[in-house]
C-alpha cells in the first residue's frame, strides 16, 4: 500500500463513519453546527494521528493480554492535551463541544484505528493512517452539519441563510441527525457500489464460519 | 385481523377497496372541519392530499418501483396528515409534512405495508417538533381565546372550557379532523358496518384513557371529547401496517396506547400525547405479534 492511499483511505473508500460505523455518538452528537465539527474533526485527528503513532512504536512491548488498557492510557494522555489546549485558546468551542470533548477517550474511531492498523503497522504508515482517518472524520461532520445546520438552524457556519420562520429546527436535534446519518450512509454505499462495506477486515470475526456468532451478537 | 387455523375464508377486499372505504369514512369529519373552521380546513386537505400523493408517484418513479397510487393508501395518509394539523398552518408545512409522510416514513422502509410506522402520525410529529409555534397556534370558532380544550385543562383553567355538547359536534379549538366527536363516531360505525377494523382497538384505547383519566380524579367525558384522541384510535391506531396482527395483541396495544395518552397528557409537557402514544406502541407492535400468537393445536413450543 503506498503512502497516498494510506492517508486517502480514510475520506471515502474507509470513511470511518460512513463505511466503519465508528463514533457514532460524537458524530450525531456535534455535527449540529459547522463550527463544532471542525473543531471537533481537528481534536480527533490530533490525537488519532500522536496515539496511532505512539501505539505503533510502543506494539512491540505491549503484551498482548493487557493491550486495551494500554492504548486506552496513551490516547487519554493526548485527549487531555487537546483538552487543555481548547480550554485555554478557545473557551467558546470548549463550552459548544462540552463533554464530548473529553469523551474523545473512548471514542472508537481512534481505539479501533489503534487495534486495526496501528498494532500491525510501522509508527510512520501509523501516522498516515491516523491523518487520513482523522480528515475523513472531519468530511463526515461537516457534510452531516451541512444537512443539519442549514435547514435546522438557518446558518452555515455562523452566516445567517434562511429566515427564521423557515427553520426545520428538527435537524439540529437527534431524530434529525440519524435521518441524515442514514442518509449519508446510503450515499456512500451507492458511490462505492457497496464494495466498502463488503470488506471482511471490518468485521469482529473473518466472515464464513463465525457468521453465526456474530450474528448472535458474539463479537 | 384475527389469526386462525385454517380453512380461511376468502373475500373480494383489496387494499383499494379498504382504503376507498377509509376515505368513505373520513367524509364526515370533513364536512365538520369545514363547518367548523371554512375555506382552509379544506385547502389544507387538498394540499396534503396533492403532495402525498405527488411525492409517492415521484418516488416509485425515480425508484422504478410499481406506482401505488391507485390503491389510494397515500390519499389516506394525506387525509389524515390534514386533519391532524391546526386551521391555519402555513401551506409549506402542510406540503413537507406530506413528503415526510409518504417519503421518509413509508418509501425507504419499502412501500405500503412495510412501514412500521403510521406515516401520518409521524410526519404530524416531526411537524409538532419542527415548527413548535406554527403547529400549536390554535384557531378558535367564536371566541377570541386561543387555547384547545386540553390546554385550558393544563393550565387549571376550568372554567373556561366549552359545554359538552360543543365539544362532542366540534365548535372547538383543536387540529381540523378532531373536533368534532360525532363526525368522527360516524365513521367508525361505517368502517365497522364495512368490517374494515374490528372494534377492539378504538374501544380499549378510549376506554383506558376513560378509565384512567376517571381515577386521576379528572372529568372523563372531557378526556374522550378533547384533542386527538377518538381520530388516532378510529383511523391511526388501527392502520394494519403499524398493529398487531392477533385480538389478543391488539388489545395490550391500544391499552398501551391509552396508558402513554394518559400519561402524557396528566404528567407531561405536551398537553396532547395521542401521536406519541400511537408512535411509541407502532414500534413495538410486532413484538406485541410475536409473543401473543396462537400455538397451532398439537404443535410444540420453541
Amino acid at each position: 500500500m503506498s503512502k497516498l492511499s494510506t492517508i486517502t483511505n480514510g475520506f471515502i473508500k474507509e470513511n470511518p463513519v460512513f463505511v466503519l460505523v465508528l463514533g457514532t455518538c460524537p458524530t450525531l452528537a456535534t455535527s449540529t453546527s459547522a463550527v463544532n465539527s471542525i473543531g471537533m474533526g481537528l481534536a480527533a485527528t490530533f490525537v488519532l494521528i500522536c496515539s496511532n503513532f505512539v501505539i505503533s512504536c510502543l506494539r512491540k512491548s505491549i503484551p498482548d493480554k493487557v493491550r486495551i488498557p494500554c492504548y486506552i492510557v496513551v490516547i487519554a494522555g493526548f485527549v487531555s492535551v487537546v483538552q487543555l489546549v481548547v480550554k485555554a485558546y478557545a473557551p467558546d468551542l470548549d463550552k459548544a463541544l462540552g463533554i464530548y470533548l473529553p469523551l474523545i477517550v473512548v471514542n472508537c474511531i481512534i481505539l479501533g484505528r489503534a487495534e486495526m492498523f496501528a498494532a500491525k503497522n510501522g509508527p510512520l504508515d501509523s501516522a498516515l493512517d491516523g491523518l487520513g482517518m482523522g480528515i475523513g472524520f472531519t468530511i463526515a461532520l461537516l457534510m452531516m452539519s451541512f444537512f443539519r445546520e442549514i435547514p435546522g438552524a438557518g446558518s452555515f457556519f455562523g452566516f445567517e441563510l434562511i429566515p427564521e420562520n423557515f427553520r426545520i429546527s428538527i435537524m439540529t436535534m437527534a431524530p434529525g441527525g440519524f435521518f441524515v446519518f442514514g442518509c449519508m450512509i446510503a450515499l456512500v454505499n451507492k458511490i462505492t457500489k457497496g464494495k466498502a462495506i463488503k470488506k471482511k477486515e471490518f468485521g469482529c470475526k473473518p466472515l464464513g464460519e463465525e457468521d453465526a456468532e456474530a450474528a448472535k451478537g458474539g463479537c | 385481523m384475527v389469526v386462525t387455523c385454517s380453512p380461511h375464508i376468502r373475500d373480494n377486499a383489496s387494499t383499494q377497496s379498504i382504503m376507498r372505504d377509509v376515505l368513505i369514512a373520513l367524509v364526515p369529519a370533513l364536512i365538520a372541519s369545514v363547518w367548523v373552521f371554512g375555506f382552509s380546513a379544506l385547502l389544507r386537505v387538498i394540499v396534503c392530499v396533492i403532495f402525498a400523493v405527488g411525492s409517492e408517484y415521484l418516488f416509485e418513479k425515480a425508484c422504478g418501483r410499481p406506482i401505488t397510487i391507485s390503491d389510494y393508501s397515500a390519499a389516506v395518509t394525506g387525509v389524515l396528515l390534514a386533519y391532524n394539523l391546526p386551521p391555519e398552518l402555513p401551506l409549506w408545512m402542510a406540503a413537507f409534512g406530506s413528503i415526510v409522510a409518504i417519503v421518509a416514513v413509508k418509501q425507504l422502509f419499502g412501500g405500503i405495508g412495510h412501514n412500521f410506522a403510521n406515516p401520518a402520525i409521524t410526519a404530524r410529529i416531526v411537524l409538532l417538533i419542527s415548527f413548535a409555534g406554527p403547529m400549536t397556534t390554535w384557531v378558535i370558532p367564536d371566541t377570541v381565546s386561543g387555547a384547545t380544550p386540553l390546554g385550558l385543562i393544563a393550565a387549571g383553567e376550568l372554567e373556561k372550557l366549552p359545554p359538552v355538547t360543543s365539544m362532542f359536534l366540534g365548535t372547538i379549538g383543536g387540529c381540523l379532523g378532531e373536533t368534532s366527536a360525532l363526525a368522527l363516531l360516524l365513521g367508525f360505525a361505517y368502517l365497522l358496518y364495512r368490517k374494515v377494523i374490528t372494534w377492539h382497538i378504538p374501544v380499549f384505547f378510549v376506554g383506558t384513557v376513560f378509565v384512567l383519566t376517571a381515577l386521576a380524579g379528572y372529568n372523563p367525558v372531557y378526556q374522550v371529547l378533547a384533542g386527538g384522541l377518538l381520530l388516532g384510535a378510529i383511523f391511526m391506531a388501527t392502520d394494519y401496517s403499524t398493529s398487531p396482527l392477533t385480538v389478543k395483541g391488539q388489545i395490550i396495544y391500544a391499552i398501551g396506547c391509552g396508558f402513554i395518552t394518559f400519561m402524557i397528557r396528566i404528567f407531561g409537557n405536551y398537553p396532547e400525547g395521542v401521536s406519541f402514544s400511537i408512535l411509541l406502541m407502532n414500534i413495538i407492535a410486532p413484538h406485541i405479534t410475536n409473543l401473543t400468537l396462537n400455538k397451532p393445536l398439537g404443535g410444540v413450543s420453541k
